[in-house]
């Protein structure tokens, strides 16, 4: 923004430093990445020396295999990605009904409406009044228990009320005239609309779901009901030395070396393919939430 | 009989807009039992609470709880440690997003600032318990951190089983998952401060960190007020999660806080009662906190949340 002004010594010398900072930044935040990585595919001995750095060493996919050839594992995988459905679909209908009930600026009662949910950001009914809830309401072991409880995030509701309240009342007059009722406006005019913001809501629910971790420690009671980061969990908590059954002492020594980094990848793997496509949606939905929120 | 009695204006509304308010229907459900039947519950912090018997508990014991907690030697070092992390949090959490920001906006080269960008938002999308998981990885015996002390003719430091360690630990995990993602918000607000202003103030003999200290940093400091007050407000609530994953039980002395104490006495050993009161506790706390700091800031600079 500011090409004009020539550039003093200082502001040189300023530059460097900054790109200095920047690149420790980059560094930092990438290091323990590509070490984990490079300790998922290198041999026991050569993990235990603190010899693995940024690039494999005494490559060795024993782990990999083992973890691979495991049930649970899968079956855990498999239960996070049945979770982050149910859950960010639940969660896309209620949120987008309540935003679209929001955005109307002339209903009688908004204000109220709208107070019942932004109040709720600031005061909750905290962690053991919700357990008691959920387990008097049968709720335990089962999806419900996960993705009931966060069926709206009263943030992604304020970026989609802000979006539909953005769009031209015309469109919406002209289909009224042509004899659309509410729910015809709502399904035929608003959402084709509001693809952009509707992928970004996808977005934010899902990675959400997908992510998370303590709704499932907390309701669910059996190893193979959990999601993938609860399996994750029992590996770094170390409640579980992962699966080696069958193995080697020699496998087992390896498995031990670095069944975390291998499990660690193998979990973060879908967000790292999706985040370089997802990015940019992420970044505009909270400038949008900014903006109005 | 409701319609007859209620006033004109309401008739006519749910005559016009009730397929509106029908959309409203299942949402204010899930406010009604999952948001608002909590807040209620917490009356078991006042009430013996059975469990599989009534959720708003079976009869009133008074203060009973409270005393409990409040004469229970854990519950102040919990408090302890929940204001060192919070307050440590704060401190360090809360600024560095703004000096990273201030420093990106800097930056002339446009290909750079986004690869920075990228990489430094990239954490925040990760499971808190990947992010655990690295954090344990790197500083495990055999990790990174260890090795390099090891240049130095460092003995391993078991890091992870060392309480003087834990506050670090936390807070520089926490700083490492969210300082890139806490720098959107500023450079949004950097993009619409006028260019003119700039203009104005090299004219006026201005340098480059006199322009930052009179045009860059007032342009952002909405912003950095309401995120701020947030701050505030989520002070007691310090990253649970992550404080569950990366403490043990021989760091509880500096790592254990409000909200893992209540969670190990509810959930784990079933004392629903005394764990709802100290939740209470904490949660009219924040509540006080974000409604004295906003006050504060709508008297003082005229910026506030509502």
């Amino acid at each position: 923004m500011v090409s004009v002004d020539r550039p003093t010594r200082g502001y040189r010398v300023f530059q460097g430093v900054n790109g200095l900072i920047l690149t420790g930044v980059v560094v930092v935040t990438l290091y323990p990445f590509l070490n984990i990585v490079a300790r998922s595919f290198s041999g026991e001995r050569q993990i235990r020396a603190g010899e693995v750095t940024l690039w494999p060493k005494g490559f060795n996919l024993t782990t990999y295999e083992i973890v691979f050839q495991d049930g649970t594992f899968w079956r855990n995988y498999g239960n996070t990605v049945f979770y982050t459905v149910v859950s960010t679909a639940i969660a896309m209908v209620l949120t987008t009904c309540y935003a679209y009930v929001l955005s109307k600026k002339h209903l009688k009662g908004r204000g109220v409406l709208v107070g019942i949910a932004v109040f709720t950001m600031f005061f909750s009914g905290g962690l053991i009044p919700t357990y008691v809830l959920i387990t008097s309401l049968d709720l335990k072991n089962t999806v419900w228990a996960l993705a009931l409880p966060n069926a709206i995030s009263v943030f992604n509701l304020l970026v989609m009320k802000a979006f539909f309240e953005s769009l031209p009342d015309e469109l919406e007059e002209a289909a009224q005239i042509d004899g659309l009722n509410t729910y015809g406006i709502l399904f035929r005019i608003v959402l084709p609309l509001s693809k952009a913001v509707v992928a970004t809501m996808v977005l934010f629910y899902s990675v959400s779901f997908w992510n998370s971790w303590f709704g499932a420690f907390l309701y669910m009671d059996r190893i193979e009901l959990m999601p993938v980061t609860v399996y994750l969990r029992n590996l770094i908590a170390g409640a579980t030395g992962g699966t080696a059954a069958g193995a080697g002492t020699e496998q087992l020594t390896q498995v031990a070396a670095n069944i975390q980094a291998v499990t660690i990848v193998l979990t973060a793997l879908p967000i790292l393919c999706v985040y370089p496509f997802v990015q940019r949606y992420f970044v505009s939905g909270v400038m949008l939430g900014a903006v109005k929120g | 009989m409701s319609t007859s009695t209620a006033p004109p204006g309401w008739r006519r509304a749910l005559r016009r807009d009730w397929q509106l308010y029908s959309l409203a229907l299942l949402p204010l459900l899930f406010f009604l039992v999952f948001r608002y039947l909590p807040m209620i519950g917490n009356v078991i912090a006042f009430r013996r609470f059975e469990p599989g018997g009534s959720i708003l508990g079976e009869q009133w014991v008074g203060l009973r709880y409270v005393e409990m907690f409040l004469s229970d030697p854990t519950f102040w070092q919990v408090f302890r440690n929940t204001l060192w992390i919070g307050g440590l949090t704060l401190v360090f959490c809360f600024p560095i997003p703004i000096v990273l920001a201030l420093l990106l906006n800097e930056v002339r080269t446009r290909a750079l600032k986004r690869f920075v960008q990228s990489v430094s938002y990239l954490p925040h999308f990760l499971s808190i318990v990947i992010v655990a998981g690295i954090t344990l990885q790197m500083l495990a015996t055999d990790g990174p951190v260890n090795h390099v002390l090891g240049w130095f003719g460092q003995d391993p430091v078991r890091f992870i089983q060392e309480p003087e360690w834990f506050r670090t630990i936390y807070v520089g995990s926490e700083i490492w998952q969210t300082a890139g993602w806490g720098t959107i918000l500023y450079l949004t607000a950097l993009t619409t401060i006028d260019d003119d202003l700039y203009e104005a103030a090299r004219i006026d003999g201005a340098n480059r960190w006199r322009q930052i200290w009179h045009v860059t940093l007032p342009g952002i400091r909405p912003t950095m007020i309401t995120l701020l007050i947030l701050n505030i407000g989520t002070f007691l609530a310090v990253g649970f999660e992550k404080i569950l994953l990366l403490y043990n039980p021989l760091t509880y002395e500096t790592g254990d806080v409000i909200s893992t104490y209540l969670y190990r006495t509810g959930v784990e050993s079933n004392s629903f009662s005394y764990a709802a009161a100290i939740g209470l506790f904490e949660a009219v706390i924040g509540l006080v906190l974000i409604t004295t700091a906003n006050l504060l800031s709508r008297r003082t600079v005229g910026t506030s949340l509502w």
